[in-house]
């Protein structure tokens, strides 16, 4: 088994691991996914009825409202949020609910923003995890 | 407490540090580091002063949102500069009014109280802009509530970037926001014209398209900055219906209309002197379009084809005012209604704020809306509290794009868009009713 190394830029630092959940289209949280289930919702998006939960999340970044800094802390304190959050571009509602998650329920997942090159080598499935300075670890 | 990462890439002030270390209490620690950590996340330089505040996060989503407020409070919290409210999840002037759990109410009721305490104006209105003392040209504030912020950049030409829940009250407790987006004047050039002058001149003139022209714009150009070239005339009423829509389709949060919004006297000055990034030209088949994405209800979208007495979609629900109606709306509602009142079976919503529930009470037109069947709900709205009575499922009409967009996912009722006399004469009939007369 090879390990992979990747480094980011770190837009809220924190530590988490799971299987990466690869999602190409961006995908809304307020309206899109579940907090009490960790499930996606949006009838439109591809990968609805599969679970955020506990998964190296990957998308390109988040799509419309605001609101979803609220589903993705709510789902950290229910414990149905990602492991971790890995973008390809900016994306500064989703750093904001796990930012206030840390101030309020001492963890978050990470959220880190990858070069476009590295962000397309993630493969779904894989296993992955981020440690506190932004290193991500893909086993393969 | 556990230390948020302050990026050193931020020029933070002393006083700003002295807020960090808990000088100014835990709560304003908190909304320190918060707002520091967002400041980094955009890539700031610095943090800028704001003048006023507008909060969206009063609103009940969850029990997180209440504990978030709780410890602000816990904290001393208090807002350092003027700060109104967005809606909340209940009527606290008609209690009555709210359909769902006792549980529900009381964090709803909660969380508003919360937001009370830290010192807010509790307007509860998400057209703030139609109530208080609005944003001066050019001032620095801190908005939160899609419509308010595409409102207050594009047609008062106050500052505010894209704010969401959290780090609204943060900016109110600190006074200080990120200096990114669109508080900075190279930001607020537009990029993509929308080029409506091939359209008849009835149609860039019409009030009630204004929401369809917005949905067509907030769809087709994201995240960019658009700018409207030949709309006839707007209204404030029609300019905040037109930027709600834009801002539901869309992550529009300014927009320019030529000859209209203060930024824009001309095309060049919307553009900064630049070239339009995208030039889209709208023609009468973009608006149908535009008014077809409006509509969910299947035999909805025949736009102008009046249905004779005995046909026609039958319609469950009118709801009116998103964003919160204003006194000149209710003048155009009230001779509507009283000359074809709801039927029995229709249910009619009217949503607005508590100065124009004054007004309405003042002038007696709350009697003969109510004499009518017509519901008037203040400080919260259909889309996002229980509110209806009807059972989901059904179709819901509406003059609002922001409605139209929402109350499928949210409420799930499927939804027709129509003018406001066509609202108020499907309601009538119990079924839809479309008038001819509104295409030239």
């Amino acid at each position: 088994m090879s390990v992979a190394e990747l480094e980011g830029r770190t837009l809220v630092a924190g530590a988490g691991a799971g299987p990466v959940l690869r999602l190409e289209e961006p995908l809304s949280f307020w309206g899109g996914v579940d907090p009490v289930t960790g499930r996606i919702i949006d009838r439109r998006h591809p990968r609805c009825g599969e679970s955020v939960a506990g998964r190296v999340l990957v998308m390109p970044y988040g799509r419309g409202s605001s609101s979803s800094s609220s589903v993705l802390l709510e789902g950290v304190r229910l414990g149905t949020a990602p492991a971790a959050v890995v973008l390809r571009e900016l994306d500064g509602i989703l750093a904001l609910g796990a930012a206030v998650a840390r101030e309020l329920y001492e963890r978050s997942p990470p959220v880190l923003v990858l070069a476009p090159a590295d962000w397309e080598a993630l493969p779904e499935g894989a296993e992955a995890s981020v440690d506190v300075s932004g290193r991500l670890r893909i086993a393969g | 407490m556990p230390a948020a990462t302050t990026p050193e890439t931020v020029d933070l002030t002393d006083r700003d540090r002295a807020m960090l270390a808990g000088d100014f209490g835990q709560a304003a620690a908190v909304a320190m580091r918060i707002i520091a950590t967002m400041a980094g996340v955009y890539g700031a330089k610095r943090l800028l002063d704001i003048e006023g505040a507008h909060i969206d996060g009063c609103l009940y989503h969850g029990d997180s949102g209440v504990d978030f407020a709780e410890l602000l409070v816990a904290g001393g919290a208090r807002v350092s500069v003027p700060t109104t409210l967005n809606v909340g999840g209940l009527d606290l002037v008609h209690p009555e009014e709210f359909a769902g759990t006792a549980e529900r109410r009381a964090k709803a009721l909660r969380l508003m109280e919360c937001y009370e305490e830290m010192g807010c104006r509790t307007i509860w209105t998400c057209a703030p802009y139609q109530t208080t003392p609005r944003p001066a040209f050019g001032q620095q504030v801190a908005w939160a509530e899609s419509n308010a912020i595409v409102f207050a950049n594009s047609v008062l030409g106050a500052r505010t970037h894209r704010y969401g829940d959290f780090i609204d009250i943060c900016a109110a407790i600190t006074g200080r926001a990120p200096a990114v987006g669109l508080h900075l004047e190279e930001n607020r050039r537009g990029q993509v014209v929308f080029d409506l002058r091939s359209l008849p001149r009835a149609l860039r003139s019409a009030a009630w398209l204004l929401p369809a022209i917005g949905y067509l714009v907030g769809e087709r150009c994201g995240n960019r900055i658009p700018v409207l070239l030949g709309l006839e005339e707007a209204d404030e009423d029609g300019l905040k219906a037109l930027g709600a829509a834009a801002a539901s389709s869309g992550a529009v949060a300014l927009f320019h209309a030529v000859g209209i919004t203060p930024e824009a006297p001309t095309l060049e000055a919307a553009l900064g002197g630049e070239e339009a990034a995208e030039w889209i030209a709208v023609g009468v088949s973009d608006l149908r379009a535009g008014l077809r994405s409006l509509s969910t209800a299947p035999g909805a979208s025949e736009v102008g084809i009046g249905g004779s007495e005995d046909d026609g979609l039958p319609i469950d629900v009118v709801a009116l005012g998103s964003p919160h109606f204003s006194p000149r709306e209710f003048a155009e509602l009230l001779p509507l209604v009283e000359r074809h009142p709801p039927a029995g079976r229709v249910e009619f919503v009217v949503c607005t704020n508590r100065l124009s529930l004054g007004e309405l009470e003042r002038t007696g037109n709350l009697e003969r809306l109510r004499a009518h069947g017509v519901r008037v709900v203040v400080d919260t709205c259909v889309v996002v509290a229980p509110i209806l009575r009807t059972p989901a499922g059904g179709v819901l009409m509406t003059n609002s794009g922001k409605f139209a967009h929402y109350a499928p996912g949210n409420v799930g009722f499927d939804v027709v868009f129509g003018s406001l006399a066509e609202c108020v004469r499907s309601a009538h009939r119990g079924r839809l009713w479309r008038d001819p007369a509104l295409w030239p």
